[in-house]
């Protein structure tokens, strides 16, 4: 890949929790239109080097870290922080609707961002939900609590809130944990249409859906990153032997 | 000695369980009992809507009743806009050091300072070094601090109800801090703010040594024209009928407890209706 594909690019770096290090001298690039899976067993670091991107470990007490992440070029603690996390948007491993309606929920990003007009706002939600494959099981109740929805739908609302925020990239930790296979099966096939437009960074324990939609699938273990390479080559030929016993399933 | 059976132990322990219980609650009843059946009969319009008369042998309680009201308007002011603020910044801002734990140990302790000491302090600082006098506006601060540790306590429950997620989910999608808790943490913890406040307000309008010194007047037969007017209040007017003046008829002393305990009750009733109201609309 060219370098100017480069989406995102960490170097050296570094996370620590007080004396924890979770995430050990990693060198990691994020090419720009592609699915990126991290796998891993737990503890390995996925979780906070995703929240690192967006900058979510800045709340946790104790957080701190060494090293440079560029967002295009950009050192991520250059650009103000709403702004990286309107570009760089998360959806969480359980759906966290805010317990508004359904409309309220989408447009909570732009409306933070200081759009008011309605018929702006209507547009926003509408193509916010179309892109998440959700406009038509909702669009008549969009007045309804985002409760009333069922998980799954409450999930893709989340990656509809998400896309409101037109984003450059969208970090997904463990998106379907909570899920029933028939969701999890819309929310893979979201995501796999997500990638024309956006990069996707997808933390999963669940090797198979790694297989399934990533590109490019990176290993992490103990905060190290083992392995990364596409996702084909590292789910039939391994390099290293952590690798192949991870996904083979002898441990973790 | 035999043992007891385990049947017959759980049937002891059952009765000493439910007579506590009885016990615990026979005075509430019976004061509830004695007040309304003395105090009604001195209810009527007139007791509720006109000025005491002959030395408030006789007459009304409507400058007791409308003093009281100015009181709990006046502590609201003051304490739900500190008490909030001050619960926002220790739940949302403050870091877990020595200075937030003296902080939190202090409102702890404020609490259970002794009312009497608040009326005081009141006299103290807001009667004579700031020249407040004898005045609604005094009693009201006073009042107003001594309910201030349990708006804060209670505000900070409400906020600390309130999932982390919510503000994760805020923050990620790009709002600042102050969005965040304005949008996706206050409204959450809204019902637990009011619930916490007006328990907080009816426990104010009942107490009497702190309005002593800084507002109440023994006996002052008209309407307040400003904050720095003395004004009767309830529990004042309580005390004073039924130990300062002789030959009280006991009706009218029984009749005032009875119009302090039902604005208290009322209340409490509210602050019950309210968290009911919002604890079934709760979804997460």
């Amino acid at each position: 890949m060219v370098a100017d594909s480069v989406k995102i690019k960490t170097e050296d770096l570094n996370i620590y929790f007080g004396n924890v290090q979770a995430v050990k001298n990693l060198n990691l690039e994020i090419f720009k239109n592609e699915i990126l899976a991290i796998i891993g067993p737990a503890n390995s670091g996925k979780t906070s080097f995703l929240r690192m991107l967006n900058r979510l470990n800045d709340l946790t007490p104790g957080f701190s870290y060494t090293g440079k992440i560029c967002l295009e070029g950009q050192e991520i603690t250059a650009i103000p922080v709403q702004e990286l996390r309107k570009r760089i948007g998360m959806v969480f491993a359980l759906p966290v609707p805010l317990p508004v309606s359904v409309y309220d929920n989408i447009a909570y990003g732009p409306r933070m961002r200081g759009i008011r007009k309605k018929s702006q706002l209507d547009a926003i939600v509408e193509s916010a939900l179309k892109e998440a494959y959700l406009w038509d099981e909702v669009k008549d109740r969009l007045k309804d609590n985002a409760f009333l929805l069922s998980g799954g739908q409450q999930q893709r609302l989340c990656i509809a809130r998400t896309l409101a925020n037109q984003p450059e990239v969208i970090l997904f930790d463990e998106p379907c944990s909570g899920l029933d296979p028939v969701s999890t099966a819309k929310v893979e096939e979201t995501m796999l249409k997500l990638k024309n437009k956006y990069t996707v960074v997808l933390v999963t324990n669940n090797t198979k859906q790694a297989a399934r939609v990533s590109d490019r699938t990176a290993f992490f273990l103990m905060g190290e990153l083992i392995e990364i390479s596409s996702t084909s080559e590292i789910f039939t030929n391994p390099r290293d032997k952590r690798t192949e016993d991870y996904i083979s399933g002898k441990f973790g | 000695m035999k043992r007891l059976s385990p049947k017959l132990t759980q049937t002891l322990a059952y009765i000493f369980i439910i007579t506590s219980t009885l016990i615990v609650i026979l005075p509430i009843l019976g004061v509830l009992f004695l007040i309304i059946k003395r105090g009604l009969p001195a209810i009527n319009w007139e007791f509720l809507t006109q000025m005491p008369k002959m030395g408030m042998k006789a007459g009304g309680i409507f400058p007791a009743i409308v003093g009281t009201f100015y009181l709990i308007i006046g502590t609201l002011i003051f304490s739900l806009p500190l008490g909030v603020l001050a619960a926002i910044y220790l739940v949302e801002y403050a870091r877990e050091n020595i200075f937030t734990r003296i902080i939190k140990l202090s409102i702890v302790n404020l609490a259970g300072i002794p009312s009497i000491v608040y009326g005081l302090f009141g006299l103290g600082l807001f009667v004579i070094f700031l020249h407040f006098g004898t005045s609604i506006l005094a009693g009201s601060l006073t009042l107003a601090i001594m309910s201030i540790p349990v708006v804060v306590t209670a505000t900070k429950e409400a906020l600390e109800s309130v999932p982390d997620s919510f503000r994760e989910v805020s923050l990620s999608l790009g709002a600042t801090k102050w969005q965040t808790i304005r949008h996706a943490v206050l409204p959450y913890a809204l019902p637990g703010i009011i619930t916490g406040t007006i328990l907080s307000l009816s426990r104010a309008a009942g107490e009497t040594a702190p309005i002593l010194f800084t507002v109440a007047a023994f006996y002052l037969p008209r309407l307040p024209r400003s904050i720095f007017d003395q004004v009767m209040a309830l529990p004042y007017h309580l005390y004073v009928i039924s130990t300062q003046v002789p030959n009280m008829p006991l009706k009218l002393s029984y009749g005032t407890a009875l119009v302090l305990l039902g604005l208290v009750l009322f209340l409490n009733l509210w602050a019950v209706i309210i968290r009911t109201h919002f604890r079934k609309k709760k979804k997460w």
